[in-house]
């Protein structure tokens, strides 16, 4: 069992308060992606399970030990850095074999691991190199190989892929999802993007101001957001809002509606006109606004011949609708 | 080659500066390799002083196996004090600058403060209570006595410090997660990473000790202990200073800096560089 478990964390700089009181479990064998804009506590609770900062206040367990004043490399956990942190003095090979040679293991076993570990991450042929020979993906690869060395009870990662470009960010996702499937160690992910939240995670934790917005299955998170602001949060183009009149025509202070769930069609509810259209190949963003509703984006498949300027007719079905009151979910019963 | 118009200034300046420290140095060579003591004379303060007319290495043998002056025994002493010195202070300054620089005591800055306020107070003025100190030790005329009060450097500490402080935040704490203790990170992360500055730090301490006179010449009494620079000040005493010989005494005495410069020149220079450019 390692799974990870807050209970009251509370995080204080001074006198300004980051963490106010936090309980959470991260499941044994989970790939929990913690997600929230800058400043919400997301890397500093990374931080606070590495032991790399201090706990104010309530307790850490992994695999039901008390970590809470344990010095990191005491705790079970490997971590992988934004900045890849490796040492660049060393080889390949030593970045992700130096810290067993400083614990006493055996040189033969230390090889064994090292070998291993470049195996899973195709690193076998870089094992000489040093840092500032290898691309970003491969220097990634290596710091990811320096944490599956130590065989930990957690994985954590600090917006690991920020530092790469768009294409090596996907591939990377696809290899990290992979690798856990394979390890199947607890995995706990720090970012902001909510696309690497959505396609790696089997749960996220949203938060906001360091408290929890909501957990859940990306799914659950997408289907039924417990707030406007995980419902914007979660979910690319972000979800329409509207609000005033028309919500509560609607049933709720606001009400949201996906991009994809809006579909242009001459019988529809809504008139509005079109402000800009966007052909991304596969699919086209169509901007429109009314007087009513404000600004909304439509997501449609393919193609579509639609000028700015022009007057369309916009639906969508009740059940795609999110209404919120007084900030939270408002379950409809129909 | 064309020098472009907007360098030709600056190449003349640095050709004035190049002169102002080439043109002594070839007239040290030039006397040294001169034997003829009378020559030496009338052709000083002209233009022949510079140019070498004999190469004859005879003040070289007279200098290095004079038995009163033993060169050999001044070189040794030199080069055991100064790389005793070298290699304590890069030891002890790193070591002091990292607890400084990455270290949780509370009063890091204001003992930083305190160690660089020391910068602002002369050597010589130290000379006398050191010498006190010395003398209670029983320490005059010694190895000893001539290496300890150069290992503690406020300006090596500051460099260090400097290199330390600049160190990235996540590379110390991934070998805090890897099991490094804070001694292992200062001596497998650290200390390799800082050759640039244990470059410079040599070669600028280098010079120093390896020219120091004051501290030299109060605590030796005779050639057992006594460095070079000491010893040299041995052929000014004499009624007639014997110009070839204190010469080649002194290119003998600056060759080895010369080859110390050449070996680190490339770190040293890597160093100055990103100290200008990182400020």
């Amino acid at each position: 069992m390692a799974d990870v478990v807050f209970t009251a964390v509370q995080k204080r700089y001074g006198a300004v308060e980051i963490i106010p009181g936090l309980d959470l479990t991260i499941p044994d064998g989970s790939f929990t992606v913690l997600v929230g804009p800058s400043g919400c506590g997301k890397s500093t609770l990374l931080r606070m399970i590495a032991g790399l900062e201090e706990v104010s206040g309530g307790s850490i367990h992994i695999g039901g030990e008390d970590v809470t004043t344990r010095d990191p490399s005491q705790r079970g956990i490997a971590m992988v850095f934004q900045s890849y942190a490796l040492y660049p003095h060393m080889s390949v090979a030593d970045n992700i074999g130096f810290g067993l040679k400083l614990s006493d293991m055996p040189k033969a076993e230390i090889a064994t691991r090292v070998q291993d570990a470049a195996d899973t991450l195709q690193l076998t042929h870089l094992l000489d190199r040093k840092p500032k020979q290898l691309s970003g993906g491969q220097r990634q690869r290596v710091a990811i190989g320096r944490a599956i060395v130590r065989k930990p009870k957690v994985f954590l990662f600090d917006e690991p892929l920020s530092n790469l470009d768009a294409a090596l960010r996907a591939q990377m996702r696809v290899e990290l999802a992979e690798l856990h499937s394979r390890i199947g160690a607890t995995m706990v992910y720090v970012t902001h993007d909510q696309v690497e939240a959505m396609t790696m995670a089997d749960r996220i934790v949203v938060l906001k101001d360091g408290h929890i917005e909501q957990a859940g299955a990306p799914m659950e998170l997408y289907r039924k957001p417990a707030t406007p602001f995980v419902a914007g949060f979660i979910g690319s183009p972000k979800m329409n809002f509207i609000t005033g009149e028309e919500a509560r025509k609607l049933g709720g202070d606001t009400v949201g509606i996906r991009p994809e769930h809006l579909r242009i069609t001459a019988d529809a509810q809504w008139q509005v006109t079109v402000r800009h259209v966007e052909h991304l190949g596969s699919e086209t963003l169509i901007y429109v606004t009314s007087d009513s509703l404000g600004p909304l984006t439509i997501k449609t498949e393919g193609d579509i011949g639609i000028d700015p300027g022009q007057q369309v007719r916009v639906g969508y079905d009740s059940a795609d609708l999110h209404r919120f009151k007084s900030g939270a979910r408002a379950e409809v019963y129909t | 080659m064309r020098i472009p118009r907007d360098a030709i200034l600056p190449s003349l300046f640095a050709l004035v500066l190049a002169l102002g420290v080439l043109l002594p140095l070839l007239m040290m060579v030039t006397i040294s390799l001169n034997p003829n003591e009378q020559d030496i004379m009338v052709s000083m303060g002209s233009i022949r002083s510079f140019i070498p007319q004999v190469f004859s290495l005879q003040n070289y043998i007279e200098v290095w196996t004079d038995p009163v002056h033993p060169f050999g025994r001044y070189l040794a002493n030199t080069a055991l004090i100064t790389f005793s010195t070298l290699i304590l202070s890069i030891l002890f300054n790193s070591m002091a600058a990292f607890v400084l620089a990455q270290g949780t005591l509370a009063i890091r800055k204001p003992v930083m403060i305190l160690i660089l306020a020391t910068l602002a107070v002369p050597g010589e003025s130290l000379v006398l209570p050191q010498l006190m100190m010395a003398g209670w030790l029983g320490q005059i005329d010694s190895y000893q006595v001539q290496i300890v009060p150069g290992v503690a450097n406020a300006m090596s500490i500051f460099l260090f410090y400097q290199f330390f402080s600049r160190l990235p935040k996540e590379l110390i704490e991934a070998a805090r997660i890897d099991g490094f203790s804070f001694f292992q990170i200062y001596r497998h992360v650290a200390m390799p990473l800082s050759k640039p500055v244990i470059s410079a730090i040599a070669v600028l301490q280098f010079l120093e000790i390896w020219n120091a006179y004051l501290w030299p010449v109060m605590v030796t009494r005779g050639p057992e202990y006594r460095p070079l620079s000491v010893a040299m000040s041995a052929y000014f005493g004499t009624n007639q200073a014997a110009w070839g010989n204190i010469m080649a005494f002194a290119v003998s005495m600056a060759v080895p800096v010369i080859l110390f410069f050449l070996i680190l020149q490339r770190q040293f220079i890597a160093s100055v560089m990103s100290s200008g450019v990182k400020g």
